[in-house]
């Protein structure tokens, strides 16, 4: 299998009234061909933004993307000009959104909106296009999808919503689909379907997928690898069953240990990270996590301050050796060093 | 019958009469109208609909169900900031839903809450100080002004803030510091009861542990009784010690937290819980969802039979004709409202 995106040292900012904000610092990642790759963190984290880079749709100003590469099929995304890149989004790459009542356009028709890109992007005049419009809402699952064509966002619910962002994603046949946080407004039980759905659907166009959540949970059972971000960078990153199960980054483990499960009684108290997400106005030195860092703070490290540390292979990594973490320390020699 | 187990009968006696909160067929509707000039009610949402259970002093009942089932209105109804439609609700065994003015004001010295945002739910305007003092100067307690500073800022402390930030307004805290001034706040009149509505739904995975556990450590401290309503089922196992399912308008099943999500027996709650992703790979690969298909249904026009019948994965003929059974003890205090059950 091919290496379908490559984004090498991704540095987003966004020039605000109230001083530079540092989005993204540097982030680096492959994807595979037909992989699913999940970007977990919390909000502020820089996860949407590095994707939103991917896409062309950082807003500019007051965004900006300061240096990096997105290697998409040989060509460098960022270098394409605006008409080159609409040919891309929507057809070579496409994106499904968090909330479905903003993202679609509540004075058009559902039939237009997805029609829209099939016209655009495969030449299709009105009646094929709004054939194959039907078909798609049937397959993510609309009932009595050619009448549906002609309502209105607001006569869908959520999950349906949901559905229809997908189908217009689908439309065009995508290598690639970045699915920003499309359960998080959702309930658990409609959550359940949409990722049933998704993950149907992603073997039978055998697209790549980023999957971008703050939910542990969603990327456990979706997710082949997987990225943590923090403050801006990617704490630790390799295949899901090394990030969970042999967890080496202090953030990692702190919010894995923070969360509880619904297969345990949950006697014991939740592990907790003290501190708060970091203020992203600041100029990024040394580790993100510093300042929030249980092992840092044991081993009174001051070079997790000073400098940052670099992504690298973890040590006696259990897998085929994508299993990297930024962290000057080895938890596991510390623990060695603590008995 | 020897001493010691006559002890602990009568320990077990007492336990279950130390009710702190009774309710009864609890009901709240809210009218839909129509007309611009000559407004009718054309109809009415059974947010809440005839709902019973109680609350022992000392626990925490978890009220769990999807956005719309009636979990914060049945919150807010139990605190009279919605006045029920129809039935009884008992605190400390005095009826509230009769209950008006100054003697509800009194009432609600010792039953407070915490709501879901906390950037909605704090004016402003107001510094933390008067934000944490407000409801002691409508109740008139410390009227000496240091005392009453000098109380807010143990309270501060209490709940992990700084006081030294007394005199700072809301925007400068992040939304675990804010969650923090509300939770100072239900606690200023030393209540014994408190509606936690969403507390930590709005707030960031490494947040929401801080949060959990500063509850956890006051319910200890202050020996507080708490009515948990979340939709994070796996923080529900956590922290409650009973769980309610809701769906509807109407409690689906009750009981204790490990009982009813080791063996849940209601179709609902079965789905529910299964539909709850395991942070862990390997656990996820091994899992059978049941994936209920369709939609909450309009509770302004609920289905004939049982609320659930349009979902249901079990559904029989009898869940169309009869509405739904009342809630069934099938082991001890664990009671479910299935056709399929009784």
């Amino acid at each position: 299998m091919g290496v379908i995106l490559e984004v090498k040292d991704l540095v987003v900012r966004f020039y605000t009234q109230e001083g530079t904000v540092y989005a993204v610092n540097g982030v680096s990642y492959d994807l595979e061909e037909g992989e699913t790759l999940g970007i977990v963190g919390e909000s502020g984290s820089g996860k949407s933004v590095s994707s939103l880079a991917v896409m062309g749709l950082i807003p500019s100003p007051p965004g900006k993307v300061e240096s990096g590469t997105v290697n998409f099929e040989g060509r460098d995304l960022l270098q394409l000009k605006p008409d080159q890149m609409r040919l891309i989004r929507g057809k070579e790459i496409a994106m499904i959104f968090q909330d479905p009542m903003t993202s679609l356009n509540p004075v058009l028709t559902i039939g237009t909106q997805i029609t829209e890109s099939l016209k655009l992007h495969e030449g299709m005049n009105t009646s094929q296009s709004r054939k194959r419009a039907a078909d798609l809402l049937d397959m993510v699952g609309i009932p009595d999808a050619y009448r549906r064509l002609d309502d209105y966002p607001h006569q869908f619910s959520g999950g349906m919503r949901q559905r229809v962002m997908i189908a217009m994603g689908l439309s065009c046949n995508p290598k690639l689909l970045i699915a920003d946080e499309p359960t998080t407004a959702l309930d658990v039980t409609i959550q359940a379907q949409i990722i049933e759905l998704v993950k149907q659907l992603k073997d039978e166009f055998n697209m790549a997928m980023i999957w971008i959540t703050h939910d542990l949970g969603v990327v456990a059972g979706i997710a082949d690898r997987l990225l943590v971000m923090y403050g801006g960078r990617i704490m630790e990153s390799g295949s899901s069953h090394e990030v969970f199960g042999d967890s080496r980054h202090p953030y990692t483990v702190g919010l894995l240990g923070s969360l509880p499960r619904l297969d345990s009684s949950g006697e014991e108290k939740l592990i907790q990270i003290e501190g708060s997400p970091p203020d992203m106005r600041n100029e990024p030195t040394g580790c993100p996590f510093a300042a929030r860092c249980d092992v840092r703070e044991q081993f009174e490290l001051q070079r997790c301050w000073d400098e940052r540390p670099p992504l690298e292979i973890v040590p006696d990594a259990i897998g085929d050796g994508t299993h990297v973490m930024s962290c000057w320390a080895d938890i596991r020699e510390g623990v060695a060093q603590n008995v | 019958m020897s001493s010691e187990a006559m002890t602990m009968t009568m320990d077990k006696e007492k336990r279950d009469d130390d009710y702190i909160l009774e309710v009864n067929n609890l009901k709240k509707y809210f009218p839909i109208s129509a007309g611009i000039v000559f407004q009718r009610q054309v109809g009415a949402v059974r947010a809440v609909d005839g709902i019973s259970f109680n609350v022992v002093r000392g626990e925490t009942l978890g009220l769990v169900g999807e956005s719309g089932c009636g979990k914060s209105t049945t919150g807010r109804t139990i605190l009279q900031l919605y006045r029920p439609t129809e039935g009884s609700v008992k605190f400390e065994g005095q009826e509230l839903s009769t209950m008006t003015g100054n003697e509800l004001r009194q009432m609600r010295r010792k039953m407070q809450i915490i709501f879901q945002d906390p950037f909605a739910s704090l004016n402003p305007r107001m510094t933390v100080g008067s934000i944490v003092s407000e409801p002691l100067q409508i109740h008139k307690i410390y009227n000496n002004k240091k005392e009453r500073q000098q109380y807010v800022e143990e309270l501060m402390e209490k709940v992990g803030l700084n006081p030294y930030f007394i005199n700072r307004y809301p925007h400068e805290f992040s939304g675990g510091q804010r969650q923090r001034i509300g939770i100072a706040r239900a606690l200023a009149l030393e209540p014994s009861f408190i509606v936690a509505d969403e507390p930590i739904s709005a707030l960031d995975v490494s947040i929401q542990a801080q949060v959990v556990n500063l509850m956890e450590e006051l319910q200890d401290e202050l020996g507080l009784t708490y009515l948990f309503i979340a939709h994070d089922l796996s923080m529900v196992r956590h922290i409650c010690d009973r769980v309610a399912v809701m769906y509807l308008g109407k409690i689906v099943e009750l009981g204790p937290v490990d009982e009813v999500y080791e063996n849940p027996q209601h179709p609902y709650t079965q789905a529910l819980l299964s539909a709850v992703p395991v942070p862990d790979p390997q656990v996820e690969e091994n899992r059978q969802r049941i994936i209920i298909s369709g939609d909450l249904p309009n509770p302004a026009n609920p289905p004939t039979g049982c609320n659930f019948n349009t979902r249901c994965p079990v559904v029989f003929d009898l869940c169309h004709q009869e509405p739904d059974p009342p809630l069934i003890e099938v082991r001890p205090d664990h009671y479910v409202s299935c056709h399929r059950v009784t």
